[in-house]
Parts: C-alpha cells; sequence; structure tokens
C-alpha cells in the first residue's frame, strides 16, 4: 500500500513537474497561412469577390484553444499608392476643389478580417502600435509642413472615402476556426479593387496579447482580354487610339448598313 | 449583366450602357446631333470618372457621326472643302485643348472645368436655341415663312481679308473665321469629349451663313477626324479611352438612331429645335444643380503623381 501510494506520488510529482516544465518554456506559438492561389484574375464578370484565406496555428495550447482564447485577424493589403486628398469650398456659389493634402504609400485598399469584435480582441493601444484596422493605418502626408490640424481633417476624410468605396472594409466574424488549429478567413473584394501585388498578413492574439504575425504576397490582376487591352492601351498607346477609331469607324459604317434609313 | 471596364477599372452594368447609347442615339437621331454632349454627362452621373468619360466620349462621337456624315455625303449635302478647313482649325485647337486637360487634370481642376464648359456652353446654346425656336413656331402659327439664310445681309465677318470659294455651300468668306471656329470646336471636342455639333451647327448657320441644308453633313464630316484626332491623342497623353465601354456605346447608339430618325421626320422642324433645346438646358441644370449645391462629401480622393 505504502509503496502503491509513492508510485502515485511519484507518478503525479512526474506529471506536475513535466507541467511546470511546459510552463516554464512552452513551445512558441506560430500562425501560417496558405493562399489557394498566388493570384486572383479579374475577368469582365467581376463584380467583388470574397477571398478565402486558410491559415494553422502550431503549438496552440489546447486549454487556450478550448476556451477560445486565441483570435485571428487577417488583413489583405492593396497596393501602396500616392493618394491625394482634395477638398472642395465654395467659391462664388460653386463648389471647387481649393486644397489637397497628398499622402504616400496609402494602401489602396484594406480588407480586414477578425474572429470577433476588435475591442474583444486586444486593446486600442495595441492595434495602434501594430498599424492594424482601418482606423490605424499609418498615413503620412508627403509634405508634412501643413498644420497638424488641416493632415488631422485630411486624414479622417481620407479613412472615410475609402470606406465609402468600399475599399476599407472590416469583416467581423470574418475569421471562423474550423477545428483547433485550423482557420479560415473570408475577405471581401470590392469590384474596383486595384489590381497589383497585395499582401496577406495574418495577425495571432492569446488573451488579448499579441503573439506573431505572419504574410504572404498575393497579386490582383486582370484577366484574360481585359488584361490584353489595358497592357495594350499601357504600352502601345498610339496604336490603340488607332485602333479605337479604327473600331468606331467600322461600327458607324456597319450601323449604317444595318440599319438604313434613307 | 455585369461587365469589367478594363480602362475606367469598374465594374458597370452592361445593358445600362446599352440602353444609355440607344437613348442618346435615338435623339441624336431624332436631332441630328452627335450625341457627345449627351454621353459625357450621363456616364460622368454614372461615376465613370470625368477623364474618362470625356476621352470615350470622343471615340463614341466618331462612330455616330461617321454613319451620319455617310449619308450626307450620298445625298451631296456636304461640303468637303469648307468640312478641310474647319478641319485645319479644329486639329489645332484639339492639340491645345490635349494640353489643356492634362494640365487640369494634374492641378485636380478637370472636373470642374468639364462641368462648368458644359454648363456655360449647353446653357447659353440651349436658351438662344429656346428663343428662337419659340419665334419660329410663333411666325409658324401666325402664317409666315421662316427664313434663317437672309441673302444678302453681311456682318463684320464678311469684311475679313483672305477670302477663299466654298462651292457646295455658295459661300464666298474669309478663311479666318472659319479657322476660328474650326479651332474653337476642337478645343471643346478634347476638354470636353463632345464633336461640338451643338455649337457648330448655329455658329455655321448663323456666323458663316452657310446653307442649312449643308450644315449638318459638313459639320459630322470634320467631326469625325476631329474626334478620332482627339481619340487617338488622349489616349498617347493620357491612356483614358476604354475600348469596352466605347464599343457598348456605339452598339446602342447606332441602334438606337435611326428609331430616333423615324420619329424626327413626323417632327416638324421648329418644334425639334424646341425640344432639342429643353434637352440640352436640362443637362446644363443637372449638371449646375451639382456645381452649386453641396456635395455629399467636400472630400475627393485622386490617383497619385
Amino acid at each position: 500500500m505504502l509503496f502503491r501510494r509513492g508510485v502515485l506520488l511519484i507518478l503525479l510529482l512526474t506529471v506536475a513537474g513535466q507541467a511546470a516544465a511546459q510552463q516554464e518554456e512552452p513551445q512558441p506559438e506560430g500562425i501560417q497561412i496558405g493562399l489557394s492561389t498566388d493570384s486572383v484574375a479579374i475577368t469582365s464578370d467581376f463584380a467583388g469577390t470574397n477571398l478565402t484565406i486558410f491559415g494553422a496555428l502550431d503549438n496552440a495550447d489546447p486549454l487556450v484553444s478550448l476556451q477560445g482564447r486565441y483570435d485571428v485577424i487577417v488583413v489583405l493589403e492593396g497596393p501602396p499608392r500616392t493618394t491625394v486628398v482634395r477638398r472642395k469650398t465654395r467659391v462664388l456659389g460653386m463648389w471647387i476643389n481649393t486644397q489637397s493634402v497628398a499622402f504616400r504609400d496609402v494602401p489602396a485598399s484594406y480588407s480586414v478580417a477578425m474572429t470577433r469584435q476588435p475591442q474583444d480582441i486586444t486593446d486600442p493601444a495595441s492595434y495602434s502600435r501594430l498599424a492594424l484596422g482601418v482606423d490605424n493605418i499609418h498615413l503620412r502626408p508627403l509634405d508634412a509642413s501643413n498644420a497638424p490640424m488641416t493632415i488631422e481633417e485630411f486624414t479622417a476624410a481620407l479613412r472615410q472615402q475609402k470606406e465609402v468605396a468600399g475599399l476599407y472594409v472590416e469583416n467581423v466574424g470574418g475569421v471562423q476556426f474550423l477545428s483547433r488549429t485550423l482557420f479560415r478567413a473570408t475577405l471581401y473584394l470590392a469590384p474596383h479593387v486595384p489590381v497589383g501585388t497585395h499582401k496577406a498578413r495574418a495577425f495571432l492574439f492569446r488573451n488579448g496579447t499579441f503573439l506573431r504575425e505572419t504574410s504572404a504576397p498575393l497579386t490582383i490582376r486582370k484577366a484574360g482580354v481585359e488584361q490584353r487591352i489595358f497592357e495594350f492601351a499601357q504600352q502601345q498607346s498610339l496604336l490603340y487610339g488607332l485602333f479605337a477609331v479604327l473600331l468606331a469607324i467600322l461600327t458607324g459604317w456597319l450601323g449604317r448598313l444595318l440599319f438604313r434609313r434613307d | 449583366m455585369g461587365i469589367y471596364l478594363p480602362i475606367a477599372e469598374m465594374s458597370v452594368n452592361m445593358v445600362v450602357l446599352l440602353a444609355m447609347g440607344a437613348t442618346v442615339g435615338f435623339l441624336s437621331g431624332l436631332f441630328g446631333v452627335g450625341g457627345g454632349f449627351l454621353i459625357t454627362p450621363l456616364l460622368i452621373f454614372y461615376n465613370v470618372p470625368p477623364a474618362i468619360a470625356v476621352a470615350t466620349g470622343a471615340n463614341q462621337v466618331i462612330a455616330s457621326s461617321f454613319s451620319g456624315a455617310l449619308a450626307h455625303f450620298k445625298r451631296g449635302t456636304l461640303d468637303v472643302k469648307l468640312g478641310l478647313v474647319l478641319l485645319a482649325g479644329g486639329l489645332v485647337g484639339s492639340s491645345l485643348g490635349i494640353y489643356v486637360f492634362a494640365y487640369l487634370r494634374s492641378l485636380g481642376q478637370l472636373d470642374l472645368m468639364v462641368s462648368l464648359l458644359y454648363v456655360v456652353l449647353l446653357g447659353s446654346v440651349g436658351g438662344l436655341m429656346l428663343v428662337e425656336s419659340m419665334r419660329a413656331i410663333q411666325r409658324a402659327r401666325s402664317g409666315q415663312g421662316a427664313s434663317l439664310r437672309r441673302p444678302g445681309q453681311h456682318n463684320w465677318i464678311h469684311r475679313l481679308p483672305l477670302k477663299m470659294r466654298f462651292r457646295a455651300s455658295k459661300l464666298f468668306v474669309s478663311v479666318i473665321p472659319v479657322l476660328g471656329i474650326g479651332a474653337v470646336i476642337g478645343f471643346l471636342a478634347s476638354v470636353m469629349g463632345v464633336g461640338g455639333g451643338f455649337i457648330m451647327v448655329p455658329a455655321l448657320i448663323y456666323l458663316l451663313k452657310v446653307p442649312t441644308n449643308v450644315v449638318v453633313g459638313t459639320s459630322l464630316f470634320q467631326i469625325i477626324f476631329v474626334a478620332a484626332y482627339t481619340t487617338v491623342v488622349h489616349s498617347t497623353a493620357n491612356q483614358t479611352v476604354d475600348v469596352v465601354l466605347a464599343f457598348l456605346l456605339m452598339v446602342g447608339g447606332v441602334a438606337g438612331a435611326q428609331y430616333g430618325t423615324r420619329v424626327g421626320q413626323k417632327l416638324r422642324g421648329e418644334q425639334l429645335r424646341a425640344l432639342l433645346a429643353l434637352l440640352v438646358l436640362a443637362v446644363a441644370l443637372r449638371l449646375a444643380f451639382d456645381l452649386f449645391v453641396k456635395p455629399a462629401s467636400v472630400y475627393s480622393l485622386a490617383g497619385g503623381l
């Protein structure tokens, strides 16, 4: 009996020791995302789409998973572009663009998906440190000599205009855990999503603490005829112009043949 | 039915564009105008960026004026020589217009300029036409014949030097005003995306006293070339011509035009002019409304430098 008790005790001790060891230096959690494709093609019937990104947690603590204390935020960031914000004021009764502020490296689009309401994931300070979320995108004016008040107003306007255009969107509940470690993010792409190299980024949080970030590039391009027309217009613009004229003349001539009215 | 426009980079409804083209085609067949002055504002109302609306409008104008000019050429109501002199001026004006277009675009004042030009020109041309056609309708009611051309009546334009004879138009006039009118129309064509028929026709009738029957054909003839030139230059300088958009409008326009012509034959000239005047004024008012009423947002975004 005594012997048995001793074994049990040793066993318990061993278990406790292992648990303690795990708490002392747990394998760090990691996050991975996989894109089913490295490019999204915009075809002639493109009217916006949902992009699905799958991802997995490495070394997730089962207990934390069980309690649902892991949170994931996935962002698809459009190519950085210099963007000019213009403000109209009333001149002689007319609304005319009078002031403008140019911003550098503004993400052309910014689509966010997250597991739950942003305030339930982490605190505002973390969001602003990570420059994460529509309200925290880092926006810097090209020329910093403007009055701070003006810059602040124009920055807010830039965000608002992008949101109105559907280019900056947040999808709360857009990230769902399929199993303890596997998750799926659904990101909304606007019908006029800018083409170019986008960056998919995933952020992992545990109990409100930021753990790790991973990213993968994604190219959004026009497909087929649209792509060829666009390239043609950009690279051989003279020929393109002549082609446009020829097409118009042909249409006019055919129209006259088909719908002769005299 | 959505379709993605490769240059405008937006998804639009194909049916809406075909209907838009057909409506404008109907009106252009009805009134004998190119319809550019309707297409460009309509595209802007449909949220197509103004720069693309203007350049694509010019492209669409080629199709309608080519098919119209062919008809006039067969009927012999086209003064090729007068058209060519107008064209010479037109090319100069158009080049200047493209330069101004690119400059205004970089300043962020293109939308304003396009709207202002539309409001001022459509407003004044529409107003003048309405007054003139109302008088003509009154004259017709009181039994007097209406005539726009009063031979023997000369104004200062006919005293200018460098005279040239235009046989088909039975005209002997200085080339200076002809070149000048061509240049102004060319400038407007490239800045506004119009053929300029709605200004060219009254200018030829009232300023140069060109007989009404050759005016429309000649105006259409030179518009083909100015619009073609404008299209090519816009596409090389600004890359703003969207052929997919232009093609949809052309197809709708060419089909709609024949019905317009049929209906137009049943209406009287002065009634047609009064209706056209009302239409032109309506477009001007709609654009003025946007200019003078506080916009939903005073901010707007534009691409970088």
